[in-house]
């Protein structure tokens, strides 16, 4: 029994029960499968989370987003800075570099990008940890404060698309959102 | 009381004062028993406490309700983490690993000082973490991610926990020593002490990570050390975060072998395939750690894949093993048993009012199908981005610690009480509906957080309503919120299965029927030793057709999730 | 339940323990593998991964 040491001293001469031995085989290959399988989608698939990060100071970082922003705020037909809620909305040029900054408790800022094009998407904190959850497209990454993560980016669908924070980052955390805007 | 002196069988040996158990001939230390006895009553009370928040939680994430603020909700769940997947479990773990070494191997317990040294600043730990959590100033959720900083109790209690934990496996491994010399068994270990060696090995693994990341994160709150790199604290942190998990699975799955043994006679199908799927936990198991890593930015494929995957699914084949020779073993006894008829007469005809029985075996199969194949999903490197840090992962981890872990510990509790508390369960009745009513409320609860997961919805979050947000862009849809009311029924239930395991154990320790007497008998009673067939089992000589339908409907519903989890990812935006 | 481990007769005990069972067999062994495996892999090269993060503009 479990319970007691092995009858036959010598356990590991005993034969394996046959159904044992099959299933082994069969749940051996299944995982040899699903090993491979994360290889070849970076390969064959188009979603393959980046691993493209540098070291960055929270105070540069939030510099360098301020003065994107600056030069590529969108401007309405008349004349003013487009504003959602207060937050500037920024239109990059097609294919270009992209910054969003995550702090307690906002995505900042709104960002327009065009559908089916790919751009180079910066995201960082400035402060704790947060999580970039792109909704309804249930597109989840870890946001780290101190560490630039840059992806490439295709949106498949246009429409307005919320990020939610979904990393714990104190008492505002439920507040904590941002907005992407994707046109034709 | 049957306790008589050691020098009776010993020759030579420490003088240890034990009893022989009447139900199952071990010869049990009392040193150990008594230990066994303060561990589980502790854990019990832990899992009393961080229930009650865990129903808290889940009140207040049922939209409809919201019972608590958003200040206490996430005070609470940091206490409700710390409680039940901290302090419950550990403290239960350590009885097993007491049970394991001294009782089954017939030994006296190495040092029985020093295990109460152990315990003791265990519970100081555990308590002094609920002190700094409930003064409001650590509320960092069990995670603790820096740079968010709790008071520096928040981080010593940990330490001083893991400290005591770390000198209790110390004592195991010392009663392994003892038991060896003391030629207290013939051969090798039994399978279930083996299990408990595994749990122990990653134990210590666990909390050495712990006070590599913990120690340098407590100065820090002290203002020693002026900055802790939030990605490193996180690579290390979960070295000791889901590492702490693995001892449950390595220890709920010698458990399952040990009720199937003791309730039913079971034998291993062969000793040489369970041990080496220990083997593989042991290897490989805490290499998972990196799931919790695979939305991070830094870390690369390579180590991803490899970590991720347990080095190639090793230590999946390890459990897809256990999740086989389990109900193999307990088919084979039935069989034996006398249960032949059909393909299922064996599990039809099992003692399903017996609630160590019921509890095992609801815990094999909602750990297998719940939390085991949502946990390979997860730690799959790309599928992760669907679900990481939405509420599928609580899901999951409440498959498995929940529904897995506290249901198997529970069911081994209904045979704790008679056999080392020797006193029979007060009200059979309930204990014998317990089960049932823990375990539907657990699954529901994970397979609700897991759907609810699916549609986007974050975890540890106060109000997916988003009515204070800045932008309101995301209107999850009505199915949402119907998984959380449904996830708050749930844990209702659950928490009512808690209630009368923790009102009928209490009950049954202080109350219950005595067992000391020598005609005394269990309401629910243990496998009669005298139909015992020591030589089955093993070697083909039983064909397992229900086994094989079980597994193969398994191994169906993995196969199918896991590429319907794929067909998702491919419709996403392309990123890379 | 009181199965009483079976005295293995003198010509087996003499026989030789295969290699593998002697493995498993020492847990002193066994928890230097577990530690050192995850260690290295998990531990060991994910701080490696980390500390090798370059330094952005």
């Amino acid at each position: 029994m479990a319970i007691t040491p092995p009858a036959n001293r010598l356990w590991w001469k005993e034969p394996i029960h046959g159904v044992e031995l099959g299933w082994i085989v069969i749940a051996f290959l299944w995982g040899l499968f699903m090993f491979f399988f994360m290889i070849a989608w970076h390969f064959i698939g188009d979603q393959n989370l980046s691993t493209e990060t540098y070291r960055v100071k929270p105070a540069a970082y939030e510099e360098k987003v301020a003065a994107w922003a600056e030069q590529y705020q969108k401007i309405g037909a008349d004349g003013e800075p487009v504003e959602v809620e207060g937050t500037p909305v920024v239109a990059p040029p097609e294919g270009g570099d992209v910054y969003i900054l995550a702090r307690l408790w906002e995505f900042w800022p709104v960002v327009e990008l065009k559908k089916g094009v790919k751009y180079r998407i910066h995201i960082s904190s400035v402060d704790w940890q947060h999580g970039f959850s792109l909704q309804p497209v249930n597109m989840n990454i870890s946001v780290h404060p101190g560490y630039e993560h840059v992806i490439n980016l295709t949106p498949t669908e246009t429409g307005e698309f919320g990020i939610v924070c979904n990393e714990y980052c104190g008492i505002g955390h439920h507040t904590m959102t941002g907005l992407i805007r994707v046109v034709e | 009381m049957a306790s008589i002196d050691a020098t009776a069988a010993g020759s030579g040996v420490v003088n240890a004062p034990y009893r022989m158990c009447r139900f199952t001939g071990l010869k049990v230390d009392q040193a150990a028993e008594t230990l066994i006895k303060v561990h589980a009553v502790t854990a019990v009370i832990f899992l009393a406490l961080g229930g009650l928040m865990g129903l808290g939680v889940a009140l207040t994430r049922w939209p409809a309700v919201q019972i608590l603020p958003p200040e206490w909700f996430y005070l609470v769940l940091t206490g409700h983490g710390a409680n039940v997947l901290l302090f419950w479990i550990i403290f239960f773990e350590m009885a097993v690993l007491f049970f394991a070494s001294a009782i089954l191997l017939g030994s006296r317990l190495a040092a029985p000082k020093v295990a109460w040294l152990g315990y003791i600043l265990m519970l100081v730990g555990a308590l002094m973490a609920n002190y700094a959590v409930l003064r409001g100033d650590s509320t960092v959720m069990f995670t603790s991610y820096v740079p968010m900083q709790a008071s520096h109790w928040f981080y010593l209690s940990l330490i001083v926990f893991a400290v005591g934990a770390l000198i209790s496996v110390m004592v195991f491994f010392a009663t392994l020593v003892v038991a060896k010399n003391e030629n207290t068994y013939d051969g090798s270990v039994p399978l279930v002490t083996f299990g408990a060696i595994t749990a122990a090995i990653i134990a210590v693994f666990t909390l050495a990570s712990g006070a590599i990341i913990l120690i340098p994160t407590w100065l820090w709150s002290l203002g020693l050390i002026t900055e802790i790199d939030s990605l490193m604290y996180k690579v290390v942190w979960w070295g000791m975060g889901h590492s702490s998990q693995q001892i449950n699975v390595s220890a709920h799955v010698a458990i399952w072998y040990a009720i199937a043994a003791m309730v039913l006679g079971a034998k291993p199908l062969s000793e040489k395939v369970s041990r080496m799927a220990f083997l593989m936990y042991i290897l490989f198991l805490q290499l998972a750690s990196a799931h919790h890593l695979l939305a991070e930015p830094g870390m690369s494929a390579s180590w991803k894949i490899v970590n991720t995957s347990y080095m190639m699914y090793l230590a999946v084949l390890g459990s897809m093993i256990h999740g086989l020779t389990v109900p193999g073993a307990i088919e084979a006894a039935q069989r034996r048993n006398g249960f032949t008829r059909g393909a299922f007469e064996w599990l039809t005809k099992a003692p399903w009012g017996n609630p160590a029985f019921s509890g095992m075996f609801l815990s094999l199969v909602m750990f297998g199908f719940i939390g085991g194949i949502s946990g390979v999903i997860l730690g799959t490197e790309q599928l992760n981005v669907l679900m990481h840090n939405t509420l599928y992962v609580p899901g999951h981890f409440h498959g498995t610690v929940v529904a897995g872990t506290t249901l198997a510990f529970m069911a081994m509790t209904w045979l704790v009480v008679p056999l080392i508390f020797r006193r029979d369960i007060i009200w059979p009745t309930l204990a014998k509906w317990q089960p049932y009513l823990f375990g539907i409320g657990a699954g529901g609860i994970s397979l609700f957080m897991m759907g609810a997961g699916t549609l986007g919805v974050p975890r540890r979050h106060w109000d997916i309503s988003l009515a204070d947000a800045a932008h309101r862009a995301v209107e999850f849809p009505a199915a949402a919120y119907l998984m959380m009311g449904l996830n708050g029924l749930f844990a209702i239930l659950a928490a009512l299965g808690g209630l009368v395991f923790i009102v009928t154990v209490v009950a049954s320790i202080l109350a219950g029927p005595k067992l000391d007497g020598p005609d005394a008998k269990m309401v629910f009673p243990l496998h009669d030793a005298s139909r015992q067939v020591s030589e089955y089992g093993s070697e083909g000589t039983l064909k397992l057709p229900g086994t094989i339908i079980l597994v193969g409907i398994f191994f169906a519903a993995f196969v199918l999730y896991y590429f319907v989890n794929w067909k998702y990812l491919s419709e996403l935006w392309l990123f890379n | 339940m009181a199965e009483t481990p079976q005295k293995a007769p003198a010509g087996e005990a003499r026989e030789k323990v295969p290699m593998m069972q002697q493995v498993l067999d020492n847990p002193f062994l066994l928890l230097f593998l577990g530690v050192t495996v995850p260690a290295v892999l998990y531990l060991i090269w994910g701080i490696m991964e980390v500390a090798s993060v370059p330094v952005g503009q």
